[in-house]
Protein backbone atom coordinates (compact mmCIF):
# COMPACT_ATOMS: atom_id res chain seq x y z
CA UNK A 1 0.00 0.00 0.00
CA UNK A 2 2.83 2.13 0.90
CA UNK A 3 4.37 1.64 -2.16
CA UNK A 4 1.40 2.43 -4.52
CA UNK A 5 1.41 5.79 -3.00
CA UNK A 6 4.74 6.12 -3.28
CA UNK A 7 5.01 4.98 -7.08
CA UNK A 8 1.93 7.31 -7.74
CA UNK A 9 3.76 10.20 -6.06
CA UNK A 10 6.78 9.77 -8.26
CA UNK A 11 4.63 9.54 -11.42
CA UNK A 12 2.13 12.93 -10.74
CA UNK A 13 6.32 14.37 -10.40
CA UNK A 14 7.74 13.09 -13.53
CA UNK A 15 4.10 14.46 -15.54
CA UNK A 16 5.08 17.90 -14.47
CA UNK A 17 7.55 19.96 -16.18
CA UNK A 18 9.01 20.75 -12.53
CA UNK A 19 9.98 17.80 -11.54
CA UNK A 20 12.30 17.82 -14.89
CA UNK A 21 13.48 21.00 -14.32
CA UNK A 22 14.84 20.60 -11.15
CA UNK A 23 16.90 18.01 -12.17
CA UNK A 24 18.38 19.93 -14.94
CA UNK A 25 18.74 22.76 -13.11
CA UNK A 26 20.73 20.96 -10.08
CA UNK A 27 22.65 19.01 -12.84
CA UNK A 28 23.77 22.28 -14.57
CA UNK A 29 24.44 23.81 -11.30
CA UNK A 30 26.40 21.25 -9.82
CA UNK A 31 28.29 20.83 -13.19
CA UNK A 32 29.42 24.13 -12.44
CA UNK A 33 30.66 23.53 -9.34
CA UNK A 34 32.47 20.59 -10.25
CA UNK A 35 33.69 21.65 -13.12
CA UNK A 36 35.56 24.77 -10.88
CA UNK A 37 36.49 22.69 -7.88
CA UNK A 38 38.67 20.53 -10.54
CA UNK A 39 40.02 23.70 -11.89
CA UNK A 40 41.03 24.80 -8.39
CA UNK A 41 42.83 21.41 -7.18
CA UNK A 42 44.56 21.80 -10.83
CA UNK A 43 45.71 25.41 -9.77
CA UNK A 44 46.91 23.85 -5.93
CA UNK A 45 48.31 20.90 -7.27
CA UNK A 46 51.94 21.80 -7.13
CA UNK A 47 51.59 23.09 -3.80
CA UNK A 48 50.09 20.23 -2.55
CA UNK A 49 52.68 17.93 -3.52
CA UNK A 50 55.04 19.81 -1.00
CA UNK A 51 52.91 19.14 2.20
CA UNK A 52 53.10 15.81 3.96
CA UNK A 53 49.95 14.24 4.08
CA UNK A 54 48.17 17.09 2.01
CA UNK A 55 44.34 15.91 1.07
CA UNK A 56 43.78 14.47 -1.74
CA UNK A 57 41.61 14.78 -4.72
CA UNK A 58 38.58 13.08 -2.90
CA UNK A 59 38.39 15.10 -0.40
CA UNK A 60 39.27 18.36 -2.30
CA UNK A 61 36.49 17.91 -5.07
CA UNK A 62 34.24 15.00 -4.24
CA UNK A 63 33.80 16.16 -0.23
CA UNK A 64 33.44 19.90 -1.61
CA UNK A 65 31.22 18.95 -4.39
CA UNK A 66 28.97 17.25 -1.64
CA UNK A 67 29.01 19.89 0.11
CA UNK A 68 28.11 22.35 -2.40
CA UNK A 69 25.19 20.14 -3.13
CA UNK A 70 23.43 20.30 0.16
CA UNK A 71 23.38 23.77 -0.05
CA UNK A 72 21.82 23.46 -3.70
CA UNK A 73 19.42 20.86 -2.57
CA UNK A 74 18.13 23.27 0.65
CA UNK A 75 17.12 25.47 -2.40
CA UNK A 76 15.27 22.58 -4.48
CA UNK A 77 13.65 19.88 -1.79
CA UNK A 78 11.07 22.44 -0.76
CA UNK A 79 9.88 22.85 -4.38
CA UNK A 80 9.36 19.29 -4.73
CA UNK A 81 8.07 18.47 -1.59
CA UNK A 82 5.59 21.34 -1.35
CA UNK A 83 2.91 19.44 -3.42
CA UNK A 84 3.10 16.76 -1.51
CA UNK A 85 -0.14 17.09 0.72
CA UNK A 86 -1.07 20.46 0.68
CA UNK A 87 -1.91 19.95 -3.11
CA UNK A 88 -4.74 17.25 -2.61
CA UNK A 89 -5.99 18.93 0.25
CA UNK A 90 -6.54 22.46 -2.37
CA UNK A 91 -7.99 19.78 -4.58
CA UNK A 92 -10.06 17.76 -2.43
CA UNK A 93 -8.80 14.47 -3.21
CA UNK A 94 -7.47 14.07 0.23
CA UNK A 95 -10.54 12.65 0.78
CA UNK A 96 -9.63 9.52 -2.05
CA UNK A 97 -7.22 8.06 0.93
CA UNK A 98 -8.59 9.01 3.94
CA UNK A 99 -12.02 6.67 3.25
CA UNK A 100 -9.82 4.05 1.58
CA UNK A 101 -9.01 1.37 3.81
CA UNK A 102 -5.20 2.76 4.69
CA UNK A 103 -3.85 4.43 7.80
CA UNK A 104 -2.14 7.64 7.83
CA UNK A 105 1.19 6.28 8.70
CA UNK A 106 0.87 4.26 5.39
CA UNK A 107 -0.39 7.51 3.62
CA UNK A 108 2.46 9.66 4.94
CA UNK A 109 5.19 6.88 4.68
CA UNK A 110 3.86 6.71 1.08
CA UNK A 111 4.17 9.98 0.20
CA UNK A 112 7.78 10.13 2.23
CA UNK A 113 8.96 7.03 -0.18
CA UNK A 114 7.92 8.45 -3.44
CA UNK A 115 9.41 11.60 -2.83
CA UNK A 116 13.07 9.82 -1.54
CA UNK A 117 12.87 7.92 -4.58
CA UNK A 118 12.64 11.11 -6.59
CA UNK A 119 15.96 12.50 -4.36
CA UNK A 120 17.80 8.93 -5.16
CA UNK A 121 17.45 9.80 -8.47
CA UNK A 122 18.73 12.87 -8.52
CA UNK A 123 21.77 11.61 -6.00
CA UNK A 124 22.28 8.98 -8.56
CA UNK A 125 22.44 11.57 -11.51
CA UNK A 126 25.13 13.75 -9.10
CA UNK A 127 27.08 11.22 -8.05
CA UNK A 128 27.77 10.12 -11.98
CA UNK A 129 30.02 13.38 -12.02
CA UNK A 130 33.01 12.33 -9.04
CA UNK A 131 33.11 9.00 -10.78
CA UNK A 132 33.53 10.40 -14.18
CA UNK A 133 37.45 10.99 -12.37
CA UNK A 134 37.72 7.63 -11.83
CA UNK A 135 39.02 7.69 -15.50
CA UNK A 136 41.86 10.01 -14.41
CA UNK A 137 42.54 9.79 -11.09
CA UNK A 138 42.37 7.08 -7.60
CA UNK A 139 39.53 7.71 -5.58
CA UNK A 140 38.83 7.08 -2.33
CA UNK A 141 36.42 5.10 -2.43
CA UNK A 142 35.32 5.25 1.09
CA UNK A 143 35.18 9.26 1.12
CA UNK A 144 32.77 8.96 -1.41
CA UNK A 145 30.30 6.27 -0.25
CA UNK A 146 30.28 8.49 3.30
CA UNK A 147 29.68 11.78 1.63
CA UNK A 148 26.96 10.13 -0.54
CA UNK A 149 25.43 8.08 2.44
CA UNK A 150 25.21 11.48 4.54
CA UNK A 151 23.77 13.34 1.69
CA UNK A 152 21.03 10.29 1.55
CA UNK A 153 20.63 11.28 5.23
CA UNK A 154 20.42 15.34 4.55
CA UNK A 155 17.71 14.79 2.20
CA UNK A 156 15.73 12.59 4.26
CA UNK A 157 15.64 14.79 6.56
CA UNK A 158 15.02 17.77 4.10
CA UNK A 159 12.06 15.67 2.54
CA UNK A 160 10.37 14.59 5.93
CA UNK A 161 10.53 18.70 6.80
CA UNK A 162 8.90 19.23 3.61
CA UNK A 163 6.10 17.01 3.96
CA UNK A 164 5.13 17.91 7.54
CA UNK A 165 5.28 21.36 6.13
CA UNK A 166 2.94 20.36 3.51
CA UNK A 167 0.63 19.09 6.09
CA UNK A 168 0.14 21.82 7.31
CA UNK A 169 -1.51 24.27 4.92
CA UNK A 170 -3.36 24.27 1.53
CA UNK A 171 -1.18 26.29 -0.63
CA UNK A 172 1.74 24.72 -2.60
CA UNK A 173 3.83 28.21 -1.98
CA UNK A 174 3.54 28.55 1.67
CA UNK A 175 4.70 24.89 2.18
CA UNK A 176 8.24 25.78 0.54
CA UNK A 177 8.56 28.49 1.88
CA UNK A 178 7.89 27.43 5.35
CA UNK A 179 10.15 24.46 4.91
CA UNK A 180 12.77 26.39 3.18
CA UNK A 181 12.71 28.69 6.34
CA UNK A 182 13.32 25.52 8.69
CA UNK A 183 15.76 23.94 6.83
CA UNK A 184 17.64 27.05 6.68
CA UNK A 185 16.91 27.53 10.59
CA UNK A 186 18.31 24.07 10.94
CA UNK A 187 21.45 24.52 8.88
CA UNK A 188 22.38 27.65 10.57
CA UNK A 189 21.79 26.34 14.14
CA UNK A 190 25.51 26.55 14.73
CA UNK A 191 25.99 29.61 14.17
CA UNK A 192 25.19 31.22 17.65
CA UNK A 193 28.60 31.82 18.98
CA UNK A 194 29.13 30.05 22.19
CA UNK A 195 30.77 26.83 21.25
CA UNK A 196 29.39 24.68 23.54
CA UNK A 197 25.99 25.78 22.54
CA UNK A 198 23.38 23.35 23.10
CA UNK A 199 21.52 24.88 19.99
CA UNK A 200 24.81 23.79 18.25
CA UNK A 201 24.44 20.08 18.37
CA UNK A 202 20.71 20.52 16.23
CA UNK A 203 22.36 22.14 13.59
CA UNK A 204 21.95 19.75 10.45
CA UNK A 205 25.45 21.00 9.23
CA UNK A 206 27.63 19.76 12.12
CA UNK A 207 26.06 15.92 11.69
CA UNK A 208 26.68 16.49 8.10
CA UNK A 209 29.82 17.93 7.80
CA UNK A 210 31.92 15.04 9.14
CA UNK A 211 30.87 12.65 6.40
CA UNK A 212 32.29 14.58 3.95
CA UNK A 213 35.37 13.95 5.22
CA UNK A 214 34.82 10.43 5.69
CA UNK A 215 33.92 10.09 9.09
CA UNK A 216 31.05 8.20 9.97
CA UNK A 217 29.76 8.32 13.30
CA UNK A 218 26.96 6.61 14.58
CA UNK A 219 25.93 9.59 16.32
CA UNK A 220 25.52 11.60 13.33
CA UNK A 221 23.58 8.99 11.59
CA UNK A 222 21.76 8.51 14.59
CA UNK A 223 20.90 12.74 14.51
CA UNK A 224 19.42 12.18 11.10
CA UNK A 225 17.30 9.20 11.47
CA UNK A 226 15.92 11.12 14.37
CA UNK A 227 15.56 13.91 12.43
CA UNK A 228 13.38 12.09 9.81
CA UNK A 229 11.01 10.09 12.01
CA UNK A 230 10.12 13.66 14.47
CA UNK A 231 8.91 14.92 11.30
CA UNK A 232 7.01 12.10 9.55
CA UNK A 233 5.65 11.24 13.42
CA UNK A 234 4.29 14.83 13.40
CA UNK A 235 2.64 14.61 10.05
CA UNK A 236 0.48 11.42 10.91
CA UNK A 237 -0.64 13.68 13.64
CA UNK A 238 -1.03 16.74 11.87
CA UNK A 239 -3.21 14.49 9.34
CA UNK A 240 -5.11 12.82 12.18
CA UNK A 241 -6.15 15.76 13.92
CA UNK A 242 -7.36 17.13 10.25
CA UNK A 243 -9.83 14.00 10.79
CA UNK A 244 -11.01 15.04 14.38
CA UNK A 245 -11.13 18.60 13.23
CA UNK A 246 -9.60 20.63 15.67
CA UNK B 1 -36.95 -5.27 8.60
CA UNK B 2 -35.79 -8.68 8.33
CA UNK B 3 -32.24 -8.29 5.92
CA UNK B 4 -29.04 -6.83 7.17
CA UNK B 5 -28.01 -3.79 8.78
CA UNK B 6 -25.27 -2.51 6.70
CA UNK B 7 -24.85 0.61 8.04
CA UNK B 8 -26.07 1.69 11.69
CA UNK B 9 -25.18 5.20 12.87
CA UNK B 10 -26.05 5.88 16.73
CA UNK B 11 -26.19 8.72 18.72
CA UNK B 12 -23.44 11.09 16.59
CA UNK B 13 -22.58 14.22 17.43
CA UNK B 14 -20.43 16.51 15.68
CA UNK B 15 -19.55 20.52 16.85
CA UNK B 16 -16.87 22.26 15.62
CA UNK B 17 -15.75 24.97 18.29
CA UNK B 18 -19.10 26.23 19.52
CA UNK B 19 -21.06 25.27 16.50
CA UNK B 20 -23.72 21.98 16.76
CA UNK B 21 -23.16 21.04 13.51
CA UNK B 22 -24.75 17.34 13.85
CA UNK B 23 -27.08 16.78 17.14
CA UNK B 24 -27.59 13.05 17.97
CA UNK B 25 -27.83 11.29 14.91
CA UNK B 26 -29.08 8.30 14.67
CA UNK B 27 -30.16 6.05 11.74
CA UNK B 28 -29.51 3.12 9.64
CA UNK B 29 -29.51 1.10 6.21
CA UNK B 30 -30.49 -2.13 5.52
CA UNK B 31 -28.77 -3.86 2.40
CA UNK B 32 -30.00 -2.71 -0.74
CA UNK B 33 -31.56 0.14 0.18
CA UNK B 34 -31.15 3.67 -1.41
CA UNK B 35 -31.63 6.35 1.17
CA UNK B 36 -32.20 10.29 0.27
CA UNK B 37 -30.54 12.19 2.97
CA UNK B 38 -32.27 15.75 2.39
CA UNK B 39 -31.83 19.10 4.31
CA UNK B 40 -31.37 22.69 3.38
CA UNK B 41 -27.74 24.35 2.72
CA UNK B 42 -25.70 24.43 6.14
CA UNK B 43 -27.89 21.39 7.70
CA UNK B 44 -25.35 18.87 8.28
CA UNK B 45 -25.29 16.53 5.19
CA UNK B 46 -22.02 16.83 4.07
CA UNK B 47 -20.82 16.56 7.86
CA UNK B 48 -22.94 13.44 8.33
CA UNK B 49 -21.66 12.07 4.64
CA UNK B 50 -17.91 12.95 5.94
CA UNK B 51 -18.66 11.12 9.58
CA UNK B 52 -19.49 7.96 8.16
CA UNK B 53 -17.07 8.01 5.25
CA UNK B 54 -13.99 8.49 7.82
CA UNK B 55 -13.05 11.63 6.91
CA UNK B 56 -14.04 13.27 10.13
CA UNK B 57 -14.31 11.93 13.40
CA UNK B 58 -17.80 12.40 15.27
CA UNK B 59 -17.54 14.27 18.76
CA UNK B 60 -19.47 11.60 19.97
CA UNK B 61 -21.72 8.32 19.16
CA UNK B 62 -20.20 5.53 16.94
CA UNK B 63 -20.44 4.36 13.11
CA UNK B 64 -20.54 0.71 12.02
CA UNK B 65 -20.43 -0.49 8.59
CA UNK B 66 -21.48 -4.09 8.09
CA UNK B 67 -20.29 -5.20 11.76
CA UNK B 68 -17.40 -2.99 11.69
CA UNK B 69 -16.85 -0.43 13.94
CA UNK B 70 -15.37 2.88 12.13
CA UNK B 71 -13.33 4.11 15.06
CA UNK B 72 -12.19 0.54 16.48
CA UNK B 73 -11.39 -1.37 13.03
CA UNK B 74 -11.33 1.69 10.55
CA UNK B 75 -9.47 -0.71 8.38
CA UNK B 76 -12.23 -2.83 7.87
CA UNK B 77 -14.95 -0.70 8.04
CA UNK B 78 -13.30 1.50 5.32
CA UNK B 79 -12.98 -1.89 2.53
CA UNK B 80 -17.12 -1.52 3.06
CA UNK B 81 -17.53 1.68 2.06
CA UNK B 82 -17.36 3.56 -0.93
CA UNK B 83 -17.24 7.55 -1.47
CA UNK B 84 -18.12 10.13 -3.71
CA UNK B 85 -18.07 13.48 -1.99
CA UNK B 86 -18.99 16.92 -3.49
CA UNK B 87 -16.42 17.57 -4.95
CA UNK B 88 -14.90 14.67 -7.00
CA UNK B 89 -11.17 13.15 -5.41
CA UNK B 90 -10.01 13.36 -9.14
CA UNK B 91 -6.33 13.49 -10.49
CA UNK B 92 -6.49 15.61 -13.67
CA UNK B 93 -3.03 14.85 -15.21
CA UNK B 94 -4.39 11.17 -14.62
CA UNK B 95 -5.86 9.41 -17.18
CA UNK B 96 -9.27 7.20 -16.22
CA UNK B 97 -7.80 4.22 -16.13
CA UNK B 98 -4.52 4.81 -14.58
CA UNK B 99 -6.36 7.01 -12.33
CA UNK B 100 -9.22 3.63 -11.63
CA UNK B 101 -6.18 1.56 -11.50
CA UNK B 102 -4.79 3.29 -8.57
CA UNK B 103 -8.46 3.29 -6.54
CA UNK B 104 -8.01 -0.27 -6.77
CA UNK B 105 -4.76 -0.35 -5.61
CA UNK B 106 -5.44 1.72 -2.61
CA UNK B 107 -9.07 -0.69 -2.29
CA UNK B 108 -6.50 -3.53 -1.96
CA UNK B 109 -7.90 -5.23 -5.23
CA UNK B 110 -5.01 -7.74 -5.79
CA UNK B 111 -3.02 -7.05 -9.15
CA UNK B 112 -4.86 -9.72 -11.09
CA UNK B 113 -8.12 -8.55 -10.60
CA UNK B 114 -7.90 -4.89 -11.04
CA UNK B 115 -8.55 -4.56 -14.29
CA UNK B 116 -11.53 -6.86 -14.23
CA UNK B 117 -12.76 -4.50 -11.40
CA UNK B 118 -11.71 -1.71 -13.54
CA UNK B 119 -13.57 -2.99 -16.42
CA UNK B 120 -16.73 -3.08 -14.18
CA UNK B 121 -16.59 0.22 -13.23
CA UNK B 122 -16.43 1.65 -16.42
CA UNK B 123 -19.27 -0.56 -17.75
CA UNK B 124 -21.23 0.72 -14.58
CA UNK B 125 -20.87 4.10 -15.37
CA UNK B 126 -20.87 4.48 -18.78
CA UNK B 127 -16.82 4.97 -19.04
CA UNK B 128 -15.66 2.43 -21.53
CA UNK B 129 -14.82 4.77 -24.26
CA UNK B 130 -13.02 7.20 -22.00
CA UNK B 131 -10.72 5.06 -20.77
CA UNK B 132 -6.94 6.38 -22.35
CA UNK B 133 -8.19 10.39 -22.15
CA UNK B 134 -6.81 12.63 -19.57
CA UNK B 135 -9.51 13.13 -16.58
CA UNK B 136 -8.12 16.55 -16.75
CA UNK B 137 -10.05 16.86 -20.40
CA UNK B 138 -12.97 15.40 -19.49
CA UNK B 139 -16.54 17.52 -19.56
CA UNK B 140 -18.00 17.79 -15.65
CA UNK B 141 -20.58 15.28 -16.27
CA UNK B 142 -18.06 12.71 -17.12
CA UNK B 143 -15.54 13.94 -14.26
CA UNK B 144 -18.47 12.71 -11.98
CA UNK B 145 -18.94 9.66 -13.44
CA UNK B 146 -15.60 8.84 -13.12
CA UNK B 147 -16.08 10.20 -8.97
CA UNK B 148 -19.06 7.16 -8.95
CA UNK B 149 -16.71 4.83 -10.70
CA UNK B 150 -14.02 5.28 -8.28
CA UNK B 151 -16.45 4.93 -5.35
CA UNK B 152 -18.07 1.39 -7.00
CA UNK B 153 -14.65 0.04 -8.19
CA UNK B 154 -14.24 -2.34 -5.05
CA UNK B 155 -17.67 -2.97 -4.89
CA UNK B 156 -18.36 -1.93 -1.56
CA UNK B 157 -22.10 -3.11 0.36
CA UNK B 158 -21.94 0.92 1.06
CA UNK B 159 -22.46 3.83 -1.48
CA UNK B 160 -22.08 7.09 -0.10
CA UNK B 161 -22.63 10.01 -2.50
CA UNK B 162 -22.71 13.50 -1.50
CA UNK B 163 -24.92 15.70 -3.97
CA UNK B 164 -23.58 13.34 -7.10
CA UNK B 165 -25.93 15.88 -9.46
CA UNK B 166 -24.70 19.02 -8.74
CA UNK B 167 -23.86 21.30 -11.72
CA UNK B 168 -24.70 18.67 -13.85
CA UNK B 169 -26.80 19.40 -17.13
CA UNK B 170 -30.66 17.79 -17.20
CA UNK B 171 -29.67 15.12 -19.97
CA UNK B 172 -26.36 14.03 -17.56
CA UNK B 173 -28.32 14.44 -14.29
CA UNK B 174 -30.89 12.11 -15.64
CA UNK B 175 -28.11 9.60 -16.65
CA UNK B 176 -26.35 9.69 -13.09
CA UNK B 177 -30.21 9.16 -11.55
CA UNK B 178 -30.51 5.83 -13.68
CA UNK B 179 -27.17 4.64 -12.33
CA UNK B 180 -27.59 5.42 -8.69
CA UNK B 181 -30.96 2.75 -9.35
CA UNK B 182 -29.01 0.97 -10.98
CA UNK B 183 -26.18 0.64 -8.00
CA UNK B 184 -29.23 0.36 -5.69
CA UNK B 185 -29.93 -3.39 -7.01
CA UNK B 186 -26.60 -4.43 -5.94
CA UNK B 187 -25.34 -1.94 -3.50
CA UNK B 188 -27.00 0.14 -0.42
CA UNK B 189 -26.41 3.99 -1.00
CA UNK B 190 -27.07 6.95 0.84
CA UNK B 191 -27.99 9.92 -1.52
CA UNK B 192 -27.72 13.68 -0.04
CA UNK B 193 -28.88 16.06 -1.93
CA UNK B 194 -31.25 19.33 -1.52
CA UNK B 195 -32.60 18.03 -4.76
CA UNK B 196 -36.56 17.01 -3.77
CA UNK B 197 -36.87 15.28 -7.45
CA UNK B 198 -34.10 13.48 -6.91
CA UNK B 199 -35.02 11.73 -4.19
CA UNK B 200 -38.50 10.55 -5.61
CA UNK B 201 -37.08 9.57 -8.75
CA UNK B 202 -34.32 7.37 -6.71
CA UNK B 203 -34.42 6.58 -3.75
CA UNK B 204 -36.63 3.94 -1.16
CA UNK B 205 -36.65 6.21 2.00
CA UNK B 206 -35.75 9.36 2.67
CA UNK B 207 -34.80 11.29 5.76
CA UNK B 208 -34.63 14.80 6.22
CA UNK B 209 -32.08 16.42 8.43
CA UNK B 210 -32.73 20.44 9.57
CA UNK B 211 -29.85 22.06 12.03
CA UNK B 212 -28.12 19.23 12.77
CA UNK B 213 -31.00 16.94 13.90
CA UNK B 214 -33.27 14.28 12.08
CA UNK B 215 -36.62 15.42 11.73
CA UNK B 216 -37.88 12.38 9.20
CA UNK B 217 -37.05 9.20 8.77
CA UNK B 218 -39.69 7.03 6.39
CA UNK B 219 -40.35 5.20 3.39
CA UNK B 220 -41.07 7.39 0.23
CA UNK B 221 -44.60 5.39 0.04
CA UNK B 222 -45.61 6.34 4.06
CA UNK B 223 -45.04 9.53 3.84
CA UNK B 224 -48.34 10.65 3.21
CA UNK B 225 -48.70 10.09 6.81
CA UNK B 226 -46.73 13.01 7.73
CA UNK B 227 -48.88 15.27 6.03
CA UNK B 228 -50.98 17.89 7.43
CA UNK B 229 -52.75 18.31 4.52
CA UNK B 230 -52.92 17.77 0.84
CA UNK B 231 -53.25 19.80 -2.27
CA UNK B 232 -55.34 20.44 -5.12
CA UNK B 233 -54.37 22.19 -8.35
CA UNK B 234 -57.29 23.54 -10.17
CA UNK B 235 -57.30 25.59 -13.27
CA UNK B 236 -60.32 28.45 -14.48
CA UNK B 237 -61.02 30.09 -17.81
CA UNK B 238 -62.36 33.28 -16.05
CA UNK B 239 -61.21 34.38 -12.42
CA UNK B 240 -62.75 32.59 -9.74
CA UNK B 241 -63.85 34.05 -6.28
CA UNK B 242 -61.43 32.88 -3.76
CA UNK B 243 -63.46 33.46 -1.12
CA UNK B 244 -66.11 31.21 -2.50
CA UNK B 245 -63.90 28.09 -2.80
CA UNK B 246 -62.14 28.81 0.37
CA UNK B 247 -65.83 28.63 2.07
CA UNK B 248 -66.03 24.56 1.09
CA UNK B 249 -66.07 21.90 3.13
CA UNK B 250 -62.63 20.65 4.05
CA UNK B 251 -60.31 23.62 2.78
CA UNK B 252 -57.90 24.78 4.87
CA UNK B 253 -56.92 27.25 2.74
CA UNK B 254 -56.83 29.15 -0.98
CA UNK B 255 -53.40 30.27 -2.69
CA UNK B 256 -53.94 31.98 -6.04
CA UNK B 257 -51.19 30.42 -8.37
CA UNK B 258 -51.05 33.14 -11.16
CA UNK B 259 -54.89 34.72 -12.53
CA UNK B 260 -56.67 31.33 -13.40
CA UNK B 261 -54.83 29.18 -11.50
CA UNK B 262 -55.46 28.09 -7.64
CA UNK B 263 -53.85 25.67 -5.57
CA UNK B 264 -56.35 24.65 -2.59
CA UNK B 265 -54.71 23.23 0.81
CA UNK B 266 -57.67 20.80 2.24
CA UNK B 267 -57.56 18.22 5.04
CA UNK B 268 -55.20 15.07 4.74
CA UNK B 269 -58.85 12.92 4.45
CA UNK B 270 -61.29 15.59 2.41
CA UNK B 271 -61.65 15.25 -1.29
CA UNK B 272 -63.54 18.66 -2.00
CA UNK B 273 -62.91 17.82 -5.82
CA UNK B 274 -66.14 17.32 -6.73
CA UNK B 275 -67.88 20.32 -4.49
CA UNK B 276 -65.31 22.51 -7.05
CA UNK B 277 -66.76 20.72 -10.08
CA UNK B 278 -69.62 21.76 -8.84
CA UNK B 279 -68.85 25.48 -8.05
CA UNK B 280 -67.11 26.16 -10.95
CA UNK B 281 -69.98 24.81 -12.99
CA UNK B 282 -72.55 27.16 -11.21
CA UNK B 283 -70.38 29.75 -11.50
CA UNK B 284 -69.50 29.86 -14.73
CA UNK B 285 -65.76 29.74 -14.66
CA UNK B 286 -64.78 27.20 -17.07
CA UNK B 287 -62.94 24.60 -15.26
CA UNK B 288 -60.05 23.36 -17.37
CA UNK B 289 -58.02 21.41 -15.09
CA UNK B 290 -58.07 19.69 -11.59
CA UNK B 291 -55.30 17.65 -10.30
CA UNK B 292 -54.25 16.03 -6.86
CA UNK B 293 -50.59 16.33 -6.15
CA UNK B 294 -50.38 13.63 -4.12
CA UNK B 295 -47.87 13.91 -1.45
CA UNK B 296 -45.12 16.80 -2.48
CA UNK B 297 -42.23 16.50 -1.00
CA UNK B 298 -41.41 19.65 -0.97
CA UNK B 299 -44.11 20.70 0.76
CA UNK B 300 -43.34 18.55 3.80
CA UNK B 301 -39.87 19.47 3.33
CA UNK B 302 -40.76 22.77 3.94
CA UNK B 303 -43.21 22.31 6.63
CA UNK B 304 -40.61 19.96 8.35
CA UNK B 305 -37.74 22.63 8.40
CA UNK B 306 -40.19 25.16 8.65
CA UNK B 307 -41.85 23.58 11.82
CA UNK B 308 -37.64 23.30 13.10
CA UNK B 309 -37.36 27.24 13.01
CA UNK B 310 -40.95 28.15 15.17
CA UNK B 311 -39.90 26.09 17.71
CA UNK B 312 -36.20 26.91 17.73
CA UNK B 313 -37.57 30.42 17.47
CA UNK B 314 -39.89 29.21 20.58
CA UNK B 315 -37.07 28.16 22.69
CA UNK B 316 -34.96 30.82 22.77
CA UNK B 317 -37.79 33.27 23.68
Amino acid sequence: MIFTIALRELKTLFISPLAWAILAVVQVVLAFMFLAHIEEYLLLQPQLLTIDNAPGVTELVVGRLFGSAAIVLLLAVPLLTMRLISDERHNRTLSLLFSAPISMTEIVLGKFLGCVSFLGLLLLLITLMPLSLFVGANLDIGIILSGLLGLTLLLAGFAAVGLFMSTLTQYPAVAAISTFGVLLLFWLLDWSGDENNWLGQLSLMNHYEPFLRGLFDSTDAAFHILFVVTFLVLSVRRLDADRLGS
Amino acid sequence: MSSELLLEVKGVSRSYGNIQALNNISFSIAQGEVLGFLGPNGAGKTTTMQIISGNLAPSTGSVSIAGHDLLTEPRAAKAMLGYLPEQPPIYRELTVDEYLDYCAALNRIDRARRKPARDTAKEKCGLQDVGKRLIGNLSKGFRQRVGLAQAVIHLPPVVILDEPTIGLDPLQIREIRHLIRELGKDHSVILSTHILPEVRASCDRVQIINKGSLVLNDSIDSLSRHMKSSLLTVGFRQAPDLSLLQALEGVQSVQADGKRRVQVFCDRNADPTDQIVKLAAKKEWGLVEISPQGVSLEQLFLELTKDDQKTAAGAEA
